[in-house]
C-alpha cells in the first residue's frame, strides 16, 4: 500500500506570485526521496502540494499535475480531504493535540475516517501504530496521559504514529528533525528507514548529511534570486547527487561552497 | 573542536546593581495603578456595607419595617429574577456568539470577515437606553408568540399563563427583557471568542487538516479545545454584563412579584429595582436599595472568581 507519485510540469502560485516553476519528478513507491535546497527555494511548497496542504494559504493554486498511481490529485471533483487521508504528513515541529491523551492522539485520524471502532480494535491499532513509530516501549504505561508531556523527539514520533495509524499510501515529512537533538534525530532517521518498507516517503531537510543518510533519491531546488520562482535543478540517485552531480550548482551546494 | 569559555571576571567587592531612573519611575507608576484598583474596589465595598447597615439593624430588631417584610424575603425574588434573566440571555446569546465567531474567524470569505466583525462590534456601541426603546417596540410584537407558548406549552412552569389564563398584554415580560439582554451581551462574547479562535496555533490546525479533517472536523479537533478556556471566560464576562445591565431591563420589564412564568407580567432584577426606586427613596428604603446593590456586587464578584477558576483549570498549553 504505497503509491508512485508522478509530478508533471508543476507550477505553484500564491496569488499572483509564482513560487515554484516547472517541477517534474517521478517518485517510486517504497523509496525515500529527499528534497534539499536553500531556504525559500520552494521545496516545502512542493512537498505540501503533494497532499494539497499548500491550499490552506488563501489564493494558492497549482498548474500542472500530480499523479498518484495514475490518478491526478488535482483532477476535477477530487476532494483535498480525501487526498490528505491517503497522504500523511509530519511537520517541522511536533504538534500533538494538547488536550488529547497519547492514545487519543494516535487515533485522532482514525476517528475521523471511521467513527465507530471497537475498543479492542482501537487499542490494537494504537499499539500497532506506536510500535511502527518505535514509541510503544516508551509510552505503553502512560497511554492515557497527555501527549504534551513527552519529550520533543517522542512527540515527533507520536505525530508519526498518528500519521501511520490511518494507513496512508505516502508520508510527507517537512524538516521533521530540525527542532530535535542528535539522539532523537537518529531515532527518527532509523524510523524513516523502516517506514520505507511500507510507504512512499518524501522528506524535506536542511541537513545534507541527513539527506545522504536516509534517502534513495534526492532533488535539489534553487532560486535565481528573491522573488523569482524556485526550480528543481537536479533530481537523481542520492549517491550521484552527493558524489558526482551533473550541475555545478548542485556540486556547490552539497559541498558547502554555496553563496 | 576546542572551545574555551571566556574567563569569568571577578565580582568586585562593592558591586552594586545598576539602577536606571526610568525603570524606577515606571515601576512606581504601575504599582500605583495596581494599588488604585484595589483601593477603589475596597472603597466601593466599604461604602455599600456602611450605607446598608441600617437594614441589618432593622432586620435584627423589626423585620416588618423592611419592604416585603424582611430583608431576605425582599431580596430573594430579586436575586432569582436577576439570575434567571442573565442565564436566559446567556443561553440565547452563546450559540449565536460561537457561531458568529467561528464564521468570522474560520469559515467566511476573507473579504466578508472584517465587515462582519465591525458590524458585531457596532452592536456594542449602541447605548442601552436605545436597546430599551427597541425592546419596548419588540415587546408588542412578541405577544402572539407568548400567547401561543402559553396555550401549547403552558404545562411547563416557565410558559404558564397567569390566574386569569392569559399572558402579558404588553409583552413587557421577563422573556422579552432577557432576549434584549441576549442581544446586548452578544457583541462582547462574540468578539472575545473570535479573538481566542484566531489565536489557535496554525500548527494545530494543520495537524488536523493533514490527517484528512474537514473544516468542521478541524474546528472540533483543534480550534474548540484550544479555545475552551477562552470561551468559558467570555461567557462569564457576558454573564457579568447581563447581571448588571440596568437601563434596558428597567424600561422593558413591567415589574412585579416573583413568578416562574416568563410570559406574564412580574419579576424584577436587582439593578432595575434600584434604578426604578432610587429617585423617591429616602431613609431606610434608601439603605434597602444600597443593600441589594451590595448583594449584586457580591454575586458579580463570585461570577468573576468562578470565571477565573474555570480558566485556570481548563487552560490548554498550546505550542
Amino acid at each position: 500500500m504505497s503509491k508512485q507519485i508522478e509530478i508533471k510540469d508543476l507550477d505553484i502560485y500564491y496569488g499572483s506570485f509564482r513560487a515554484v516553476e516547472g517541477v517534474s519528478m517521478l517518485i517510486e513507491p517504497r523509496t525515500v526521496t529527499a528534497l534539499i535546497g536553500p531556504s525559500g527555494c520552494g521545496k516545502s511548497t512542493v512537498l505540501r502540494s503533494l497532499n494539497r496542504m499548500h491550499e490552506v494559504i488563501p489564493g494558492a493554486y497549482v498548474d500542472g499535475s500530480v499523479m498518484m498511481d495514475g490518478q491526478d490529485i488535482y483532477g476535477a471533483g477530487v476532494d483535498p480531504v480525501n487526498v490528505r487521508r491517503q497522504v500523511g504528513m509530519v511537520f517541522q515541529r511536533a504538534n500533538p493535540f494538547p488536550t488529547m491523551s497519547i492514545k487519543e492522539n494516535v487515533l485522532a485520524g482514525v476517528r475521523l475516517n471511521n467513527q465507530r471502532i471497537s475498543r479492542k480494535d482501537a487499542d490494537d491499532l494504537a499499539e500497532r501504530a506506536l510500535r511502527g513509530a518505535n514509541l510503544w516501549e516508551e509510552v505503553k504505561d502512560r497511554l492515557d496521559l497527555p501527549g504534551s508531556g513527552l519529550s520533543g523527539g517522542q512527540q515527533q514520533r507520536l505525530c508519526i504514529a498518528r500519521a501511520i495509524a490511518v494507513q496512508p499510501e505516502v508520508i510527507l515529512m517537512d524538516e521533521p528533525c530540525s527542532a530535535l537533538d542528535p539522539i532523537s534525530t537518529l531515532a527518527i532517521e532509523d524510523l524513516i528507514a523502516e517506514l520505507k518498507n511500507e510507504y512512499t516517503v518524501v522528506i524535506v531537510t536542511h541537513n545534507m548529511q541527513q539527506a545522504a543518510r536516509v534517502s534513495d533519491r534526492t532533488g535539489f531546488f534553487n532560486i535565481a534570486g528573491t522573488g523569482k520562482p524556485g526550480k528543481l535543478i537536479e533530481y537523481n540517485d542520492t549517491e550521484i547527487i552527493f558524489s558526482n552531480p551533473e550541475k555545478d550548482d548542485t556540486q556547490n551546494y552539497v559541498s558547502g561552497r554555496f553563496g | 573542536m576546542a572551545t574555551s569559555a571566556p574567563a569569568k571576571s571577578e565580582p568586585t567587592a562593592q558591586s552594586r546593581p545598576v539602577v536606571r531612573i526610568g525603570d524606577r519611575v515606571f515601576s512606581a507608576l504601575t504599582l500605583a495603578a495596581g494599588i488604585l484598583i484595589l483601593l477603589t474596589l475596597a472603597g466601593v465595598a466599604i461604602f455599600l456595607l456602611i450605607q446598608s447597615w441600617p437594614v441589618i439593624g432593622a432586620q435584627t430588631t423589626d423585620p416588618e419595617q423592611i419592604t416585603g417584610g424582611g430583608f431576605f424575603k425582599y431580596v430573594w425574588p430579586l436575586i432569582l429574577g436577576t439570575l434567571i434573566s442573565a442565564v436566559i440571555a446567556l443561553i440565547v446569546a452563546t450559540p449565536f456568539a460561537l457561531g458568529i465567531a467561528l464564521f468570522t474567524s474560520h469559515m467566511s470569505p476573507r473579504r466578508l470577515a472584517p465587515f462582519l466583525g465591525y458590524t458585531i462590534d457596532l452592536l456594542a456601541a449602541i447605548p442601552s437606553v436605545v436597546y430599551g426603546l427597541w425592546g419596548l417596540a419588540l415587546a408588542g410584537n412578541l405577544v402572539p408568540v407568548y400567547r401561543w407558548l402559553a396555550e401549547n406549552l403552558g404545562w411547563i412552569p416557565i410558559f404558564a399563563p397567569d390566574a386569569e389564563g392569559t399572558v402579558s398584554q404588553t409583552g413587557r415580560t421577563m422573556l422579552t427583557a432577557s432576549l434584549v439582554l441576549a442581544i446586548m451581551i452578544l457583541p462582547i462574547i462574540t468578539s472575545l471568542v473570535r479573538e481566542v479562535f484566531l489565536q489557535t496555533p496554525r500548527l494545530q490546525e494543520e495537524a488536523a487538516l493533514a490527517l484528512g479533517a474537514t473544516r468542521w472536523e478541524m474546528i472540533r479537533m483543534a480550534v474548540l479545545p484550544f479555545g475552551a478556556s477562552g470561551i468559558s471566560s467570555a461567557i462569564m464576562l457576558g454573564l457579568g454584563r447581563a447581571l448588571g445591565e440596568t437601563m434596558a431591563v428597567a424600561m422593558i420589564l413591567s415589574s412585579g412579584a416573583f413568578t416562574w412564568s416568563l410570559v406574564v407580567t412580574g419579576n424584577q432584577t436587582i439593578a432595575s429595582e434600584i434604578a426604578q426606586n432610587f429617585p423617591e427613596a429616602a431613609g431606610l428604603r434608601l439603605s434597602e436599595l444600597i443593600s441589594i446593590g451590595l448583594v449584586l456586587f457580591v454575586i458579580t464578584l463570585l461570577v468573576n472568581m468562578a470565571a477565573r477558576a474555570i480558566v485556570a483549570r481548563t487552560t490548554v498549553k498550546g505550542n
